[in-house]
């Protein structure tokens, strides 16, 4: 009885302290971190997978270890979140907010390219570091010479068409891919445009044939006519820039239409849990944009903490590098302090420790190793191009959707 | 051939989400813009009912129906019947109720974030093909495309000729009127807006089987059901049905025809000639 009261008391005492804590720390010693992304909008699914869990599950790990190393002290971080509904105005107005009333000490880049483009401008004037990770774009010189504390983390346009192209060659070289005849759709969008653009003449210089070349209107409720269309052209690669409804409506179709293909690659949202869940065994073999190495110690440790603290998995491409981009901020502070021009000048100058590996930025402030084409193999979702990151696994010839 | 099951296919989806606006706006004077929260709302319960029960969604829509209605019918008498109380004529409802439910589809999205989560749901229900006059289609549209005929086809016999369905087309016609003849203008207005949130709910129920949806996708659907009301004409169950199979058909041809990037152009037509030649809908009344 007396150890069951104690128990209580404790708890209580407990519950009290943490409901107490962060306010009395409030006063000075708590640096306030801003995050802006979709709620709500087009862009929220992606951002409830990508970008979210990752800020939850660092702020919770930082505070676990008794909080940021600033300056020799330990400080607790507080998150300041703001939904942009996937409205760049509202990513402008929550940015400033965040500068001038929160007087945020850092803000943790927002969600798509678009948006994270749209919020440059402000980033800069505060002189906010912007680690910018969903962001994917050919205009990675000109952002970082004209905003000096744009960072790019994911990737560049040119470097995931690349890939694929090189994959398609590999697959080729290897005699897995019989033809060179691809059927190629897009998502008609500013991301599904780009891609789209590049693709054209690098398919071309490599001696693969476009046999058929669509796009289609975001939001597409019936993609069977794409599909039907694409198959009826007899590619040997289907290549789908596409984004996450209609990744998991192109598959789907393909699937019914029972599309003999021997590659099929669609972009967003194919390294997503739930489009391993949601097509079983008929996702083996099926390339999509990013990829991570599930094997490395580094990745299984974020992973499982990333399951303990949001319940949900990580996808298999920016997660990571969302975390990582948080990792490097960390790394950064407890290097030169709270200093926001000091933070940006060390992240360009510095090596940092990441869950993707060693981390550095070039002269355009690019992290030039990343990963770029990954594929749902046994099961899992498998890196298999990248720019300089270890552990890609050999590619599969995609054999049937059994 | 193949073009035009495709195109009906599409139909029977796009009726199933505009019917039950039609009956929000056509009867209860509603223009809800909250639509395609509830129809998402459907499309969540089905969702977790099959990921957790395993429980096929055409089993779902018996529990969802009943729930919809009643959580519509409350809606309405609390939320809305204010509106209509304080309204002096039907231009002034319209404005109140688009701010109302404008509001109201906020509250639904940030519930919705709240209870599920903002990622996508999606799951493999009947995602096998089925061969009709020899071409393969997707049996979860196949059985949408089913449901919403028999939904269709339930909803214009009750309106038709049950004494209540009677009372309906009243108030869709001639509210004011239909008071002098004896008709609980309030109360009929309730069960039609309280029906039409349960018929959204069961689409969405459906539609979920083969479309990704997340909290925030409902503007999308409320969107097209707008146009396909507007098209067919308001308060008509025929022209819904009419402009939704019409709407399905055009993308379909458009896409398989010309080209896929151009759907959302050749609906936007069609609706700007049915506005521009026959302002009143495919099957509405010239009003006097």
């Amino acid at each position: 009885m007396t150890m069951k009261r104690r128990t209580a008391l404790k708890l209580g005492v407990a519950a009290a302290a943490s409901l107490a804590a962060p306010r009395l720390a409030l006063a000075s010693d708590v640096v306030k971190i801003g995050a802006v992304a979709p709620k709500t909008g087009p862009l929220a699914g992606g951002a409830a997978v990508t970008q979210w869990p990752n800020i939850t599950l660092w702020a919770s790990q930082v505070n676990a270890k008794g909080g940021l190393r600033v300056d020799g002290a330990q400080r607790m971080v507080e998150i300041i979140e703001y939904d942009d509904q996937t409205n760049p105005g509202e990513t402008i107005k929550a940015v400033q907010r965040l500068a001038t009333q929160d007087n945020a000490d850092f803000i943790v880049a927002p969600y798509g390219t678009g948006l994270n483009i749209a919020a440059a401008p402000l980033f800069d004037r505060y002189k906010y570091p912007h680690l910018a990770v969903s962001a994917i774009t050919d205009q990675i010189e000109d952002l970082s010479a004209q905003f000096g504390g744009m960072f790019f983390l994911l990737g560049s346009t040119t470097a995931f068409v690349k890939s694929v192209v090189e994959v398609l060659t590999r697959m080729q070289g290897d005699g897995t891919l019989t033809g060179n005849a691809v059927a190629m759709v897009n998502v008609a969008d500013a991301f599904g445009i780009e891609l789209a653009t590049a693709a054209r003449p690098l398919f071309a210089q490599a001696g693969f044939e476009i046999v058929y070349d669509t796009s289609y209107p975001l939001g597409t409720q019936d993609l069977s006519p794409v599909v039907k269309a694409a198959k009826a052209a007899n590619p040997n690669a289907f290549v789908a820039w596409s984004y996450p409804p209609d990744t998991f409506g192109l598959t789907e179709q393909a699937i019914i239409e029972d599309m003999q293909i021997e590659a099929y690659y669609t972009a967003v949202a194919t390294c997503f849990p739930a489009f391993g869940a949601r097509f079983g065994a008929a996702a083996e073999g099926i390339l999509g944009a990013g990829g991570v190495n599930p094997d490395s110690a580094a990745f299984k440790a974020y992973a499982d903490a990333h399951m303990a603290v949001t319940g949900s998995a990580p996808d298999g491409w920016a997660s990571a590098t969302t975390y990582a981009s948080l990792q490097v901020l960390e790394q950064a502070i407890a290097a030169v302090g709270l200093d926001r021009e000091g933070v940006t000048a060390h992240v360009k100058a510095s090596r940092f420790d990441t869950v993707l590996g060693d981390m550095t930025f070039n002269a355009d402030n690019f992290n030039e190793r990343f990963w770029t084409v990954g594929q749902w193999q046994d099961g899992v979702y498998q890196g298999v191009a990248e720019t300089g990151r270890d552990g890609a696994k050999p590619v599969r010839v995609k054999q049937g959707w059994a | 051939m193949d073009i035009i099951i495709i195109g009906l296919l599409l139909g029977g989806t796009y009726a199933l989400i505009a019917m039950g606006l039609n009956l929000q706006y056509g009867v209860a004077r509603i223009m809800n813009l909250a639509n395609g929260e509830m129809l998402v709302a459907g499309g969540f319960t089905a969702f977790w009912f099959y990921t957790a029960g395993n429980i096929s969604p055409l089993l779902t829509i018996f529990v969802v129906a009943p729930v919809a209605f009643a959580a519509n019918w409350l809606i309405f008498r609390i939320m809305l019947e204010p509106l209509v109380r304080r309204a002096k004529n039907r231009g002034q409802l319209e404005v109140d109720a688009i701010l109302a439910t404008f509001g109201m589809s906020f509250i639904t999205v940030g519930l919705m974030l709240a209870f599920f989560g903002g990622d996508y749901f999606t799951y493999a229900f009947l995602a096998v093909p089925v061969t009709i006059l020899g071409d393969t289609y997707a049996q979860n549209r196949v059985v949408a495309f089913a449901a919403a005929v028999v939904i269709c086809a339930i909803l214009f016999a009750w309106i038709t000729y049950s004494r209540p369905g009677l009372s309906l087309r009243a108030l869709a016609v001639a509210p004011q009127s239909a008071r002098l003849v004896g008709i609980d203008v309030r109360g009929r207005a309730a069960i039609a807006f309280a029906l039409g949130g349960a018929i959204t709910a069961v689409g969405g129920a459906l539609i979920s089987s083969f479309l990704t949806l997340d909290a925030s996708t409902g503007v999308a659907f409320t969107l097209k059901a707008l146009i396909i009301v507007i098209m067919g004409g308001v308060g008509d169950v025929r022209g819904t049905i009419v402009a939704a199979l019409l709407l399905g058909v055009v993308e379909t041809l458009v896409a398989s025809l010309i080209d896929p990037g151009l759907t959302l152009a050749a609906a936007y037509t069609l609706f700007i000639l049915v506005l521009l030649f026959r302002p009143q809908g495919l099957f509405g009344r010239r009003t006097t």
